[in-house]
């Protein structure tokens, strides 16, 4: 278990983490989600020790994360870059005894992962001469090759085609079925939602939402409407229970504050005309992010 | 500690294979091997040269014989004055001399070469020389005795009352070897300096950095680091003096040869020793600064900007050095010694020239060593939060920055 207790970090005047606290049960998925500027990165580094907090303790099973455990865990910075000049293999043969990995246990699994992700025909090439995407394969081969038991990725799919995005993803849900912990952030919900089983909403350095995924959208307090008719809808734009409105191509998109105004919602559509869908939805993971950091900028 | 060692041992080899550092190691080797050897070389082409060309002379008998005699390369040229200038215009002879009798009986002599810059003629001119005063001798009638009372130099000699001063030939021969090393590792520091500074700046701009630190502690990032070129400094440096030895064992260490007489046959190791100590203690100082102040940048094409105040230093130091050599025992010598960013260069100097008492030198080291690590600490810290640290800004603003990074709750 990854925890953290009031963590503050502050740079002279700036705060860029307020008082956070989490708790990244074992074995689990868990998503940091918050706009630029969060101070997600600030949270990671604090994490791995690489910055002090300036208040509040982190520790990972009651211990505290120290260079003498850097081989258990993994790390994929946000700020991808590698060795320029190097061989893909000797970087990750490199990278891997960093992280307490003898070069004959590192070489068979470098090869693994290099086929797992289709490149082993850049094994003797150097970094520089891999397209981006490849590189940060590369990268997040270095991560994981030492088989860590906390997995931290910051921003692991962004900049990838949603091919290696799906290849990457399967590789950190099997990791994750191995028995390791990831904590990874992401702007890109869908991904958090896919594949979370907690996480945590930042917004300048203050978490406004955390806690399961599901209890998340439940408590949320808001469910959507999806209707799909062949008669005019906008009679509903000013209903007594439709939180907000939406027209869509074929119908609308209304959010209600519970099941039972959606009933009465439904009610209200009777004797109008055929109606093709009635969809009660829970809310994306995407509306309430904007919802929620959208409040706290207010 | 195992994980400094394999920063060391990468460090290390990923320099010792790359191209730059094999390419100046071997010109260097060559310069040194040809340099100690550059008598031998010499001799080689002159040699060749000084058979092919004669020098025409125009005389009346005795001197006439007494010259050729004298001279290799001489002959009597039996012809007029302009006929002899147009033999050497056309590459017969290599020059003509014409020896003219004055009204006192002694000789003059003109001498005809195709260009002025033809080295014959001092040759030429110290037979000359001898003829006239053999000539002068004969007409005053004087012995060999007064001649050579005359012309033989006064005997004056030099002792240092000091005990363990060095004579005049040895205070020589140790410039010569000081002036060398001085030089070495001026260079040396200079380099290793801007090659851990650039080292430093490439992880952080190539991003790699940060993955560096999740898995070692900074700190000992940087040490490692600095001690990987450290051995590799030491690889080069031992290659040299190597070369050096080599190079002198082969040479022509003969009495009167270039090498003797710049006290290179007989060197002192003793100098040597201090100068590997004084190298590897100022390229510490120098290199933890270096390592401080690339880790504040976040481009490689900053890092020379940021290492110019530190070359400014070693600059300063090598030239207070070279005037060391001269007077080794001025008092702002004796001072800067003592000063830690100049005691590897000012302190060895004093050493290698004069009699420097034990504790002095002692003391300089310990200085130097307090500095280093005093310099190792704060450098250590400025480092843990430089590398974090993108942007730019002024230095004082970074250091300030970095401080605050690496702050401690």
């Amino acid at each position: 278990m990854l925890k953290l207790q009031n963590v503050t970090k502050t740079f002279g005047d700036f705060t860029a983490v307020d008082d956070l606290s989490l708790e990244i049960p074992e074995k689990q998925m868990f998503g940091f989600l918050g706009a630029n500027g969060a101070g997600k990165t600030t949270t990671f580094r604090m994490i791995l020790g690489l910055m002090d907090q300036t208040g509040g303790e982190i520790s990972w099973n009651d211990q505290h994360i120290g260079y003498d455990k850097s081989h258990l865990i993994g790390y994929l910075p946000e700020e991808r870059g590698l060795y320029p000049k190097l061989k893909v293999e000797d970087q990750l043969v490199y990278l891997a005894k960093l992280r307490g990995m003898k070069k004959s246990e590192s070489v068979p699994e470098i090869r693994k992962w290099l086929d797992r992700f289709k490149v082993p025909e850049y094994r003797l090439k150097k970094i520089e001469e891999l397209s981006k995407g490849n590189q940060q394969k590369i990268q997040f081969i270095s991560a994981v090759l030492h088989k860590p038991k906390l997995l931290i990725l910051d921003e692991p799919f962004s900049g990838l085609d949603p091919v290696n995005v799906e290849m990457l993803k399967a590789a950190v849900v099997e990791l994750k079925e191995g028995g390791t912990s990831i904590v990874f952030s992401s702007h890109r919900m869908e991904h958090v939602e896919q594949l979370c089983e907690s996480l945590c909403i930042m917004h300048k350095g203050k978490p406004v939402l955390k806690g399961g995924l599901k209890d998340i959208k439940r408590s949320f307090g808001k469910k959507n409407v999806r209707i799909v008719a062949d008669f005019d809808l906008s009679f509903l734009e000013n209903h007594g229970q439709i939180l907000h409105y939406r027209h869509t191509k074929e119908g609308a998109l209304c959010q209600v504050r519970e099941e039972k105004d959606a009933q009465i919602l439904f009610e209200a559509l009777q004797g109008r005309g055929f109606v093709r869908q009635f969809i009660l939805e829970e809310p994306s993971l995407e509306e309430i992010f904007i919802e929620k950091v959208g409040e706290a900028y207010e | 500690m195992n994980k400094f060692f394999v920063i060391v041992s990468h460090t290390y080899k990923h320099r010792l294979k790359s191209k730059a550092f094999i390419i100046t190691t071997l010109l260097v080797l060559t310069a040194i091997l040809v340099m100690t050897n550059i008598q031998t070389i010499m001799d080689t082409f002159t040699g060749e040269e000084g058979e092919d060309y004669t020098i025409a002379i125009i005389a009346k008998e005795p001197s006439a014989s007494t010259l050729v005699s004298s001279l290799p390369e001489g002959e009597w040229f039996d012809g007029g004055e302009e006929e002899g200038k147009d033999a050497v215009r056309s590459g017969e002879y290599e020059a003509l001399l014409v020896v003219e009798e004055q009204e006192n009986g002694l000789p003059e002599g003109q001498y005809y070469t195709e260009q002025l810059t033809s080295s014959s003629a001092s040759e030429v001119r110290q037979a000359l020389q001898q003829l006239k005063t053999s000539i002068a001798v004969e007409q005053e009638n004087l012995s060999e005795e007064t001649l050579t009372a005359i012309t033989s130099p006064v005997a004056f000699e030099r002792t240092a009352l000091e005990e363990g001063a060095k004579s005049e030939e040895e205070l020589n021969q140790a410039r010569v070897i000081v002036y060398i090393m001085l030089f070495v590792m001026y260079f040396a520091v200079i380099m290793y300096g801007n090659i851990i500074a650039t080292e430093v700046t490439t992880e952080k701009s190539s991003r790699v950095m940060e993955i560096l630190i999740s898995s070692v502690s900074p700190v000992t990032q940087m040490f490692a680091k600095i001690t990987g070129i450290a051995i590799l400094g030491l690889t080069q440096f031992l290659l040299f003096i190597l070369a050096g030895y080599v190079g002198i064992t082969l040479a022509d260490t003969s009495q009167g040869s270039l090498i003797q007489m710049a006290g290179l046959s007989d060197v002192d190791w003793g100098i040597i020793g201090y100068a590997v100590l004084f190298f590897i203690l100022g390229y510490f100082l120098y290199a933890t600064l270096a390592a401080m102040l690339g880790s504040l940048v976040s481009r490689v094409e900053d890092a020379q900007q940021t290492v110019t105040p530190m070359m400014m230093l070693i600059i300063v130091a090598f030239f207070l050095a070279i005037s060391a050599l001269g007077s080794p025992e001025a008092t702002y010598i004796t001072i800067t010694s003592y000063i830690p960013f100049f005691t590897p260069f000012v302190m060895f100097t004093r050493i290698g020239v004069i009699d420097v008492a034990l504790w002095e030198t002692l003391l300089s080291i310990g200085i130097l060593l307090t500095t280093i690590f005093v310099l190792g600490v704060i450098g250590a810290r400025i480092y843990r939060g430089g590398v974090l640290m993108y942007g730019k800004s002024s230095l004082g603003k970074n250091i300030r920055e970095a401080l605050q990074l690496s702050k401690k709750e």
